[in-house]
């Protein structure tokens, strides 16, 4: 249960986040997209933070529900092949029920259909180790572009345009946001959970000492691609929705963006403090606040800060924000000595 | 002994060209204290990594009450009950010692659900009551990683415990304890084999703990068995004071 300053805060980020699109409605796209980041970097932490295994391949669970969810939406209503062969100039008008619906059915679809591919690649590769691992999965991302740009059907290198909202102007930015925030608290409240009970504990024990984990009987192998196929399935639905937002599916621009999303996954959990509940949250808040700033006042130099930015945080916050204040303070951050009053679980 | 708790039976393993452990016999019965000794480098941990499944061993097999547990896998054979702790002391550093203790609670359950299931109040009072066996109970809210290597080396033993395994195999664990201490420990696992009636099979290379502690004693040297009996009939074998002696 939520202890008082918790309540608070969930309470403070509630409000905030119910009200930033209705007071500055110019920017809820941007807005819609801190959530996406925030989804991002909670879903990646499951991994590289609390398990030890950085993953630079959950860019393809994120393409492959974006790609299934379109094709979900578009193939009912029309034939396929010729859809992505008119590369957006035919218009299947989409009434609003069957818009909701095929989203809802394809956002679905893309989670399971990441949830199956993780634990097939899972129980292949999560038994490399380390680096090795970091390596096979940087290389998964890769492929995945290059795979899906050859395959005609859903447009090949030309990418494919997905449904166009029913709705009026401005009323498609704020659907979507709100299905982002909702999407933002249910992984945080999923992830909260499960990291209270033995499944959390059973992944950092992975992560501090895999091999002593298996001497204690751990199933560490189960516990493994179960960790991926949450994160899996949480970027599914994160990939649909996405995909309908920026209305075009580019294979390795948009979908399996592993330059762009694929790294700034790891960057955001790194800088807010991973292995973190809240550190991947806040890492993603700043992230793409500086992001954003960057391009409106610096442009044409803003990926150069933002390289800058990469580097600085990770020569002086190699521990992460969280990290950081928790050795600083430790008294208001760090974990407790003495236990509070029916303390079930410490640290933040 | 046909009702012995493990059984190793001509067990031979080999790296490259070092023959690490030549048909090994030996027999632990349920309830027994054996301790295990020999030079650095005689093959004891390698005999110990061959039971528990660490590696394939070339030939031979074993047997854990009865089952042949030769093929299995490490996480398989510990959870029949067959738990082994390291030389080098293997706890989860990060995590504070009450989530060590927590998440080595046995896990037989299969099932999805089992995994996220939560800790009941049960498990902190068994681990908390546990600690304080060990008398690490004012350090539990301590991370792992921040004990001291004897502290490690008895939250290492309590998490054992905590599991429930029917037998332990201990790989030195008196090495880096402050020797006040050492009969402090030496009292524990006694205890831990007379009231929870777990079975032990230690590796040891303090002396007076081993003669103190077990019942009977087996020795290797150059991945050889070279003795075996009660620890006065050890002691006292020409050839374990040779082994030990250097006087080859």
């Amino acid at each position: 249960m939520p202890n008082r300053n918790e309540l608070a805060i969930f309470l403070a980020v509630a409000v905030a986040g119910i009200a930033a699109p209705l007071v500055l409605p110019g920017y809820t796209t941007q807005f819609a997209f801190l959530w996406v980041m925030v989804v991002f970097a909670l879903t990646w932490d499951v991994l590289g933070g609390q398990m030890g295994y950085n993953s630079f391949g959950n860019v393809v669970f994120f393409g492959l529900g974006m790609y299934v969810c379109a094709v979900v939406q578009i193939a009912p209503f029309t034939d396929l092949a010729e859809y992505t062969s008119a590369s957006g100039t035919q218009d299947i008008g989409l009434s609003h029920g069957q818009y909701y619906l095929g989203l809802a059915v394809g956002c679905s679809i893309a989670a399971v259909a990441a949830t199956i591919v993780a634990a097939v690649l899972g129980s292949g590769i999560l038994a490399l180790r380390g680096h090795y691992f970091a390596i096979c999965t940087l290389g998964l991302g890769i492929a995945a572009g290059e795979i899906a740009a050859g395959i005609d059907l859903i447009g090949a290198g030309s990418g494919m345009v997905t449904p166009l909202y029913p709705g009026g102007i401005g009323s498609r930015e704020r659907f979507f946001y709100f299905l982002f925030l909702a999407l933002a608290v249910v992984v945080f409240l999923t992830l909260r959970s499960v990291y209270a009970g033995r499944f959390g504990l059973a992944i950092n024990a992975i992560r501090d000492d895999e091999d002593k984990a298996e001497a204690m009987g751990i199933r560490t192998t189960r516990y493994k691609t179960v960790a991926w196929c949450i994160s899996a399935f949480f970027l599914g639905i994160a990939g649909g929705l996405v995909g309908n937002i920026v209305g075009f599916i580019d294979p390795t621009e948009v979908a399996f963006a592993g330059a762009t999303f694929g790294v700034w996954m790891v960057l955001m959990a790194i800088l807010g403090g991973k292995g973190t509940l809240w550190g991947p949250v806040l890492g993603a808040a700043v992230f793409h606040v500086t992001q954003e700033v960057f391009w409106t006042y610096l442009f044409g130099w803003q990926r150069v800060a933002l390289g800058l930015l990469i580097v600085l945080i990770v020569v002086f916050f190699p521990q992460g924000i969280l990290g950081w204040l928790r050795e600083r303070y430790p008294e208001r951050f760090g974990h407790r000595i003495e236990p509070a009053e029916g303390a079930s679980r410490e640290g933040a | 002994m046909s009702e012995a708790m493990l059984v190793v039976d001509n067990v031979s393993k080999r790296f490259g060209g070092v023959v690490a452990n030549a048909d090994i016999s030996l027999e632990v019965a349920p309830g027994e204290i054996v301790g295990l000794i020999g030079p650095n480098g005689s093959g004891k941990t390698t005999l110990f990594n061959s039971i528990v499944g660490f590696h394939p061993i070339d030939s031979g097999s074993i047997l854990f009450e009865g089952r042949e547990i030769t093929a299995l896998r490490v996480p398989q054979i510990a959870r029949l009950g067959l738990l082994r702790t390291f030389q080098q002391t293997r706890v989860y550093g990060k995590m504070t010692c009450m989530e060590n203790m927590r998440i080595s609670t046995a896990n037989r359950e299969a099932g999805l659900r089992g995994m996220f299931r939560r800790f009941p109040p049960a498990v902190d009072e068994h681990a908390e009551e546990l600690l304080e066996f060990v008398g690490l109970y004012s350090k539990r809210f301590l991370r792992a990683g921040d004990l001291s290597f004897g502290q490690q080396k008895l939250l290492e033993f309590a998490m054992a415990l905590m599991n429930g395994p029917r037998m332990l195999l201990l790989d030195e664990p008196t090495a880096g304890i402050n020797p006040t201490l050492i009969n402090g420990l030496i009292d524990r696992l006694r205890r831990a084999n007379a009231e929870l009636g777990i079975t032990l099979l230690v590796i040891e290379h303090n002396m007076r703990v081993v003669m103190n502690l077990a019942e009977r004693i087996y020795c290797l040297a150059h991945g050889e068995l070279l003795a075996e009996g009660s620890p006065d009939e050890v002691q006292s074998n020409p050839h374990v004071v040779e082994a030990y002696l250097g006087a080859h």
